[in-house]
């Protein structure tokens, strides 16, 4: 018997409304226990909760989704309560001592979907992106891979591959048939075409910018003030400021949205030689990683110094003994605010252009490495001389879509060989 | 009464390489048939071997069986298919003299050890406790065994079809079992019915062979066996010719449509997608101008010629009316007319992987019971099957076969788990490991389990040991090392500032081979062809080889999570109905073959592991 599983499914509280799903066979009865009745399928209705020991939870909107054509597949209830804690964790208390019900995991939501099969393994990532997602860009893109925009992309392209497999397949297995005894001469262009579609593809931005945000790394010799642009960029006091060279030790992070545009800020250990203090050179070791994960790097040393790509930052002049530059991308002063909002509107700008545009589906690194494996078996299997090994190639492309989909194929390919071509002695 | 060890009903391909692999690991075996006049005959194209089929042949051959040495021994046309591609495509293919083909396996059986040979019809199976315990004999007598391998063909509940005419039957002239059939349907076994065709057969004094292309036997002097019981080519080799259907030919079928019993609903059944009658390819193709037939005749002292490509259940007339449109068969005559032949098969989702029916112990099937169709498959079955019975009541394990391993392994796995909707023949597409499973290397792959189990005589046993020997000799010899300079000196297409590297990595350069290494080799070349081939070919795949090495590792980590018969899939959360279903009447052995079931999906198999584990433990 399949355990219902129940979990806040709305943000963190304390919010204006919290939502709380309930799914599974015991669904249905949560809802009756709760508010004495079950509503009309996929109504709105108000009712009173009222727990156990017959105290009144709180008056909220709940609904009832009978299964399978909802979300998760199964039977679904969703209670839509005021958002403060308290609430919150009644309602969870209450849910979690009836019978067969216990909070999800997280992403069981999402996992019963796809073994209900309401959607797909591709559809199934987008839905975990969507989730993840904390901003409105994110969202939007997100919607993009749920509504099915990969999917159906990927579907096509599989497609493809199958017909391109069915005439080497044919070429194989039945060549002593001369009627399709040989390849279709626009074969190697079909799977160039594909290959590099797909590399279009692989060359747009990745979903990970718009769930992690786009990573500033803050980054140059100590003392320079890097951890007072951090606070400032970050607007918090995270960092601790001191006028003490080497006061950040580690890398430190922030996530942040400037106009709606996630970014994830971090903060480092001033980078020199020479550190005898063994935890302090611990945390240049850990700034030199962050370096090499940047999208940006703000340079705040000596010019030319720093990673290639980099801006080039004067800071501190307010201050007299400040470091010239003369090709400053951005002359700032954290403390007194000067050329801040300049810098700003520059990270914006560059942070949309490194990011799916809203609405576009994005791949996030699972979908990446995939088509990259199946870029890499086409472009084998265009080259290769033995139909038998180019053959291969086309058989780990297709894996590689049959793992971003969640099928097999073999039988696939066959229907596709048997259906197109008339062969048989 | 009589007591075997096993007792195999049916004397086609399945049936024999059943009874022989039993008798060789040492079982007492009984062979009940109709006729045991009609033991090894061909009942439809005379020919063995092909695509994925040749395949098949060589690794029965392996476990040292007859199929291959009787294809030898009846040989009169050799081709060897996709010659220009890889060996792991190339289908070994015979056309072979039906009489002498037979002969020769009758001839074959006879030394397979204790095997006795009984005329009969096997009228019902004895039960006992459940378990399948021997056969009665439509004459009363009983026979017991420990295990019984059904191997019927097509004669379980067979109606043949031509036109209008309807005759109960497994083949032209021969009878039909009909009982055995409505008791395997009365114990409640999922049954269903295809169909297969065969063309009709033709006058080969009545054909004008000048006006046709030749197709001659090959030059080269392969053979189907390893172990030949003639190296070379025992009987005199003949040519096959092609011809080709027209528009007028597809005039008189299309008119003709409505007195196919394809076309009329007579038959129901699905016949083979590869293998369509001339009327299905017709009407599915209807853009095709013509249609390939070739003229196969069927023996050195008969007439007969096979037209392979135009199976057909037209009326009699109609045939003849259709041949005499094609070229060279203008004055044709048709000595037997084609038919269609709509049969009973046992769903193989039924079975275990060993070919045992899960709900009647005891009871192995094998052939065109399962729903395959071909000599190749059959044979290949019925060493699957044979095998696995003598095991079990010799008390042995039988030898370890997989996807990785061998085609019978793909083509058992494929049954089983996917079931069939059309009669299963083999293809080198199905098998995803192909390039490890080549033609030429069964022996290699094979022969070693067949000897662990005890299935392989004396001389096989002591070849291969010479050729393992052999082997090791030319591995060394692959491992000396030579320059790019030194290779373009002599002419190699390599670039000079390639460096320095072992004879087998030159191996995986285009335009390299053993004849362009020859220099380097000297007498250290194998005397064997084959042997030298199958050892460069290993070097020239290696790189693939190893890329399918992570693949094969995840199949073996998911291969030792056992399912068995019993796995609760109903109770399994998260797992829909449909896969409920259809996992429940595969009944995988384990999570790799799980994830071969059609529409299981990752999410499901991750639900299938945490279960099995939670079990295990």
């Amino acid at each position: 018997m399949t355990d219902t599983i129940f979990a806040l499914s709305s943000g963190s509280p304390p919010a204006a409304i919290a939502i709380v799903r309930v799914s599974g066979p015991g669904a249905g009865n949560a809802l009756r226990s709760l508010t004495g009745t079950i509503p009309e399928p996929r109504r709105m209705g108000v009712a009173r909760l009222i727990d156990g020991e017959g105290e009144e939870i709180d008056r909220a909107l709940v609904a009832w989704f009978p299964g399978p054509g909802t979300a998760t597949g199964e039977d679904l209830a969703e209670f839509h309560l005021h958002g403060g804690r308290a609430v919150i964790a009644a309602l969870e208390n209450t849910l979690g001592e009836l019978p067969g019900l216990r909070e999800a995991e997280p992403g069981e939501f999402t996992r019963r979907a796809f073994a209900n099969g309401r959607i797909d393994l591709a559809e199934a990532e987008g839905l975990a992106d969507l989730l993840a997602a904390e901003t409105e860009l994110q969202r939007r893109s997100a919607m993009a891979m749920a509504g099915g925009t990969f999917s159906r992309l990927v579907e096509e392209w599989r497609k493809r591959l199958l017909m391109a497999s069915a005439s080497l397949e044919a070429v194989l297995d039945f060549a002593d048939e001369g009627d399709v005894s040989l390849l279709p001469p626009e074969f190697p262009q079909e799977i160039e075409a594909l290959r590099v579609e797909i590399g279009d593809w692989l060359a747009r931005p990745r979903a990970e910018v718009l769930r992690e945000g786009f990573r500033v790394v803050i980054a140059g010799p100590p003392n320079l003030g890097k951890s007072t642009l951090f606070n400032e960029l970050v607007e918090s006091d995270a960092a601790i400021t001191t006028p003490i060279a080497g006061t950040t030790r580690d890398v430190l992070t922030r996530p942040v949205a400037i106009d709606g545009v996630p970014f994830l800020f971090a903060d480092t250990a001033g980078l020199h030689d020479a550190v005898d203090d063994e935890i302090e050179a611990i945390g240049i070791e850990r700034a030199m990683e962050a370096l090499d994960r940047a999208d940006l790097v703000l340079w705040l040393g000596p010019e030319g110094m720093g990673p290639e790509g980099a801006w080039e930052i004067a800071s501190q002049i307010d201050r007299n003994d400040s470091q010239p530059k003369r090709t400053a991308r951005h002359r700032i002063s954290a403390m007194t605010g000067a050329g801040m909002e300049d810098l700003r509107q520059d990270l914006v700008v560059a942070a949309r252009k490194a990011m799916p545009a809203p609405g576009d589906a994005a791949l996030n690194e699972r979908q990446h490495r995939l088509l990259t494996r199946a870029t890499r078996a086409l472009a084998d299997a265009r080259h290769e001389a033995d139909p038998l090994l180019a053959a291969e190639g086309l058989r780990q492309a297709r894996m590689a879509f049959d793992s971003l989909l969640g099928r097999t194929t073999t039988e696939d390919m066959l229907d596709t060989l048997f259906g197109r071509f008339c062969i048989g002695k | 009464m009589h007591q075997f060890d096993i007792i195999v009903i049916g004397g086609g391909h399945a049936g024999v390489e059943a009874a022989a692999v039993a008798a060789r690991m040492g079982a007492r075996v009984a062979l009940v048939t109709f006729d045991p006049a009609m033991i090894g005959a061909m009942s439809c194209n005379p020919a063995i071997g092909g695509l994925g089929k040749g395949h098949l042949v060589r690794e029965v051959d392996a476990f040292d069986g007859i199929i291959a040495r009787a294809a030898d021994a009846g040989a009169i046309h050799y081709r060897m298919l996709n010659r220009s591609k890889g060996t792991a495509v190339q289908g070994p293919r015979v056309q072979a003299d039906r009489k002498r083909f037979k002969a020769a396996v009758q001839s074959l059986l006879g030394q397979q050890g204790d095997l006795t040979t009984i005329a009969g019809e096997a009228a019902a199976l004895r039960i006992e406790g459940g378990r399948v315990c021997g056969i009665d004999l439509a004459d009363g007598t009983i026979l017991n065994a420990g295990a019984v391998v059904l191997c019927t063909g097509t004669f379980l509940g067979g109606t043949l079809f031509r036109g209008e005419e309807r005759l109960v039957g497994g083949r032209i002239g021969e009878a039909s079992a009909q009982v055995l059939a409505a008791q395997l349907r009365g114990a409640g076994l999922p049954m269903a019915r295809l169909k297969t065709g065969t063309p009709p057969r033709l006058d080969g004094r009545t054909i004008d062979w000048a006006a046709l292309d030749e197709q001659p036997s090959d030059a080269e002097l392969w053979t189907m066996s390893a172990m030949p019981e003639v190296r070379g080519r025992a009987l005199p080799q003949i040519f096959c010719a092609i011809t080709r259907t027209n528009a007028q030919s597809h005039d008189i079928i299309r008119a003709n449509l409505h007195r196919s019993p394809l076309f009329t609903g007579a038959i129901g059944a699905s016949g083979p997608r590869y293998c369509p009658s001339i009327e299905d390819k017709i009407h599915r193709f209807a853009d095709r101008d013509g249609h390939q037939v070739f003229l196969e005749p069927e023996g050195l002292d008969t007439h007969l010629v096979y037209p392979n490509g135009i199976s057909t259940s037209l009326p009699a007339d109609v045939q003849l009316a259709m041949l005499r449109t094609m070229a060279g068969l203008e004055r044709v005559d048709m000595a037997v007319p084609g038919y269609a032949v709509e049969y009973d098969h046992i769903d193989p989702r039924a079975l275990r992987p060993s070919l045992e029916l899960r709900d009647m112990p005891g009871l192995y099937c094998a052939g065109q019971i399962n729903g395959t169709t071909g000599y190749e498959e059959a044979a290949a079955q019925g060493l699957v099957a044979g095998m696995h019975a003598a095991a079990q009541a010799l008390g042995r394990e039988p030898a370890q076969l997989d996807r990785a391993n061998s085609y019978m392994a793909v083509m058992v796995d494929d049954l089983t788990l996917h079931g069939v909707t059309e009669p299963y023949r083999m293809l080198t597409a199905r098998a995803e490991y192909r390039l490890r499973l080549r033609a030429n290397n069964a022996t290699t792959r094979l022969t070693p389990l067949a000897t662990a189990i005890g299935a392989v005589g004396e001389a096989r046993r002591a070849w291969f040991n010479r050729r393992t020997e052999d082997r090791a000799t030319f591995e060394v010899a692959l491992d000396a090392q030579a320059t790019g300079a030194e290779l373009a000196q002599a002419g190699l297409p390599v670039r000079a500032d390639t460096g320095r590297l072992s004879l087998r990595e030159w191996l995986r350069f285009g335009g390299v081979d053993l004849d362009g290494l020859a220099p380097w080799l000297g007498d250290l070349l194998p005397d064997d062809p084959d042997l030298a081939s199958e050892v460069a070919e290993d070097a020239a795949y290696a790189p693939y080889l190893a890329r399918q090495d992570g693949e094969l590792r995840d199949l073996r980590a998911s291969e030792a999570l056992l399912l068995g018969d019993s796995f609760p899939y109903d109770r399994i959360p998260g797992l829909s109905n449909e896969m409920v279903e259809r996992l429940t009447r595969a009944r995988p052995a384990n999570l790799a073959a799980a994830g071969r079931v059609p529409g299981i999906t990752p999410a499901a198999l991750a639900a299938l592991l945490v279960h099995a584990r939670r079990n295990a433990a």
